[in-house]
């Protein structure tokens, strides 16, 4: 396995939107993936999904999860995924976040076809391309912040230096520098999830996937990584927020709305008048 | 994610779960440790009992008179007119008739009592000559052995062993001393060495205990009512034990022209190899250590179960740090090997540390148990492999079961 050619180091946010380094090819040869023949360049969406379906069978009752959605995330934006729980919000996730594959339907993420993606494959995928934070923030509770952080890293097969450099930039860029050696348990909740957000941050993924990144926290933590997201959102960083909360929703630049398995898309004003 | 990371990662765990790898390395430990101290015990009796025969004086042939169809049948002459003579002894004691043959000792015995001023004990008497000593393997430390003008003059002298003159004269110095033999006043001229016989008081074991006189005197003054000649056995000593047999095959072809016997079977003797005894002794003890053994392994089977026990409770509690892990892009094959490093440096560690024990075990214990311990570099090595091969194997299943958590059922569990 090699180290993979992108910029180390301390992410270039906070600039003023600077553009993020475009992708090289180098990284679709990492997966060992078929060449898709397009390169994914910054006019094609980071997320193309197109006609999916998930069916989960318990026994006899097949459960249809997602029926048929389709929608496009472009490099650079900041989506909010909002439905009630059992409304298929996270299957969504799941299969966005390549720990799930569709049923039927295909999705595209930064130019290669996931759901046919085997499961190793779909593991590289995962550690190059997303960057996660869940609602319970998913720590290890043995290792300090920045072992952390270095987790994705470890699995990148990235050697033990360059890590910790770039676990320490990560968590500078969180405003967690002086909390390195701290343990999780000697964290509050905010800075856990600031932890988690860092890990998320030390791949330089395609797409951050926050999953209830709010559920665990009081209102000034919560306002704090909202605050953090929207800064990652203003350097360049692709965003897909999955909540229940309309509140939480409306941080996001768009919003799409999911029930019963299908997606209404558009402003959060104009779907709400439609749905309860 | 090389080979080194997944070290690092499967060692951390074990070390950030003391308690749990501790108690298994526990059970793995004492596995070891038994198999380590039953099999060292076992070798160690063997080891004893085989020093102990060989005591008894090495490369060994015991001519005893009378015939026999059954191979074991060392007693076929009991009771019954003695066919061998102090005439056949001399001859397989020629050079050129048995080259092979080192030393030849005829002894003849009968218990008899001695008496010592007013100290009375009974114990074996045995007429034999001067190459006994060698045949037996034994020494005298005090005094002298029986020399041959003993025998040519018949003199009336006696070598006691260690037990009898210690019955008899207590702490005295015995040599010099008188004792009468079954009436006939001898003189002690000297006293064997010890050789510690294992505790058992009975006269026909107890090498300690028994008089040695010119087998000339016993014949002729001693023990009345066998031919003069006569002996109870021929003790022969092969050069070594590569010519046993063919000191076997001198002394048996000599014997027969000698009692004019034409056909083998019909032998009017029996020449028992001392090595069927060691044999025997030997496989006893084989089969007492493999019964040890076979008990410690149990032990160390258990100690397995425990491993992989452990290791599945291990992976039902880290379920979400499975699914974690996978979802940061650990493949199924890096999970498996993380957990198969666990296992495996817990069966290490308790293997090792079980050695240790035993080592410990095998020095200490024989200052309270008078049985040695002899430490098998075999067994030691074949029980840290095992212990290791333990956590390997009883660690695949449970590794198995963790690389193939599906990352979101293990992120969901709470």
């Amino acid at each position: 396995m090699t180290t993979p050619e992108r910029p180390t180091g301390s992410p270039a946010i906070g600039g003023g939107g600077a553009a993020r380094p475009p992708l090289t090819l180098d990284d679709t040869s990492e997966v060992r993936l078929e060449p898709t023949g397009r390169h994914p360049a910054l006019d094609r969406p980071v997320i193309e999904v197109d006609e999916v379906r998930k069916t989960y069978s318990n026994g006899s009752l097949e459960v249809e999860a997602l029926r048929g959605v389709s929608f496009g995330i472009q490099s650079g934006e900041y989506v909010a995924v909002m439905g009630p729980s059992g409304s298929g919000k996270s299957t969504l996730m799941h299969i966005l976040g390549c720990l799930d594959v569709p049923t039927s339907g295909s999705f595209w993420l930064a130019g290669e076809d996931v759901s046919t993606m085997s499961e190793d494959e779909l593991a590289h995928v995962r550690n190059r391309r997303i960057g996660f934070v869940f609602q319970q923030f998913n720590l290890l509770a043995s290792l300090s912040a920045w072992r952390n952080v270095e987790l994705p890293l470890i699995y990148a097969g990235i050697d033990r230096s360059a890590r910790k450099e770039r676990a320490l930039a990560a968590l500078d860029r969180v405003g967690l520098g002086d909390r390195i050696e701290h343990r999780p348990g000697e964290l509050s909740g905010g800075q856990q999830q600031r932890v988690a957000v860092a890990r998320a941050l030390v791949t330089d993924p395609d797409l951050i996937l926050a999953d209830e990144p709010t559920g665990n926290l009081d209102s000034v933590s919560a306002r704090d990584v909202l605050d953090l997201l929207e800064e990652l959102h203003r350097s360049g960083r692709t965003i897909v927020l999955i909540t229940h909360d309309a509140d939480v929703a409306t941080e996001a630049e768009r919003v799409m709305r999911i029930r019963d398995g299908e997606i209404f898309e558009g402003d959060l004003a104009d779907s709400a008048a439609g749905l309860p | 994610m090389n080979v080194l990371e997944t070290f690092r990662t499967g060692l951390e765990a074990v070390v950030t779960h003391r308690l749990r790898s501790g108690l298994t390395i526990l059970g793995i430990m004492i596995g070891i440790t038994a198999v380590i101290l039953t099999v060292g015990l076992g070798e160690g009796a063997q080891q004893q009992v085989s020093s102990e025969i060989t005591a008894l004086g090495s490369n060994l042939l015991t001519i005893s008179p009378g015939s026999t169809t059954s191979s074991s049948g060392i007693r076929g002459g009991f009771g019954t007119a003695s066919t061998l003579t102090l005439a056949n002894a001399t001859a397989l004691d020629s050079k050129t008739v048995a080259p092979d043959i080192g030393a030849v000792a005829p002894t003849s015995s009968e218990s008899e009592s001695l008496v010592a001023g007013t100290t009375n004990w009974t114990t074996t008497v045995v007429g034999t000559w001067p190459s006994w000593l060698t045949v037996r393997g034994r020494s005298i430390t005090q005094g002298r052995f029986i020399a041959g003008h003993d025998l040519t003059t018949r003199a009336d002298v006696v070598v006691l062993g260690s037990t009898t003159a210690e019955e008899l004269f207590g702490a005295r110095d015995p040599v010099g001393q008188t004792v009468t033999v079954a009436g006939l006043p001898m003189s002690v001229i000297g006293v064997l060495n010890t050789v510690g016989s294992s505790g058992d008081s009975s006269s026909t074991s107890d090498q300690d205990d028994q008089a040695i006189v010119p087998i000339t005197t016993a014949s002729t003054q001693l023990f009345g009512g066998t031919t003069r000649n006569s002996v109870s056995d021929i003790l022969v000593q092969a050069t070594s034990s590569s010519t046993l047999s063919a000191a076997y095959q001198e002394a048996n072809a000599e014997l027969l022209s000698l009692h004019g016997i034409t056909t083998p079977a019909d032998a009017d003797y029996t020449i028992t190899p001392e090595t069927s005894l060691v044999s025997t002794a030997t496989s006893v003890d084989k089969t007492l250590t493999v019964l040890l053994g076979g008990i410690a392994g149990i032990s160390l089977l258990v100690g397995g179960i425990g491993v992989m026990n452990i290791m599945l409770v291990s992976v039902t509690e880290r379920i979400r740090e499975i699914g974690l892990r996978k979802a940061l892009g650990a493949t199924p094959r890096v999970i498996r090997r993380q957990f198969l490093v666990e296992a495996s440096v817990l069966g290490l560690l308790g293997g090792v540390l079980g050695v240790g024990l035993g080592l410990l075990g095998a020095w200490i214990l024989p200052h309270f148990i008078s049985d040695p311990i002899r430490i098998s570099a075999a067994a030691t090595a074949g029980a840290i492999v095992v212990a290791i091969g333990i956590g390997v194997a009883f660690g695949v299943y449970p590794a198995g079961r963790a690389a193939k958590l599906p990352p979101i059922d293990a992120l969901r569990s709470e």
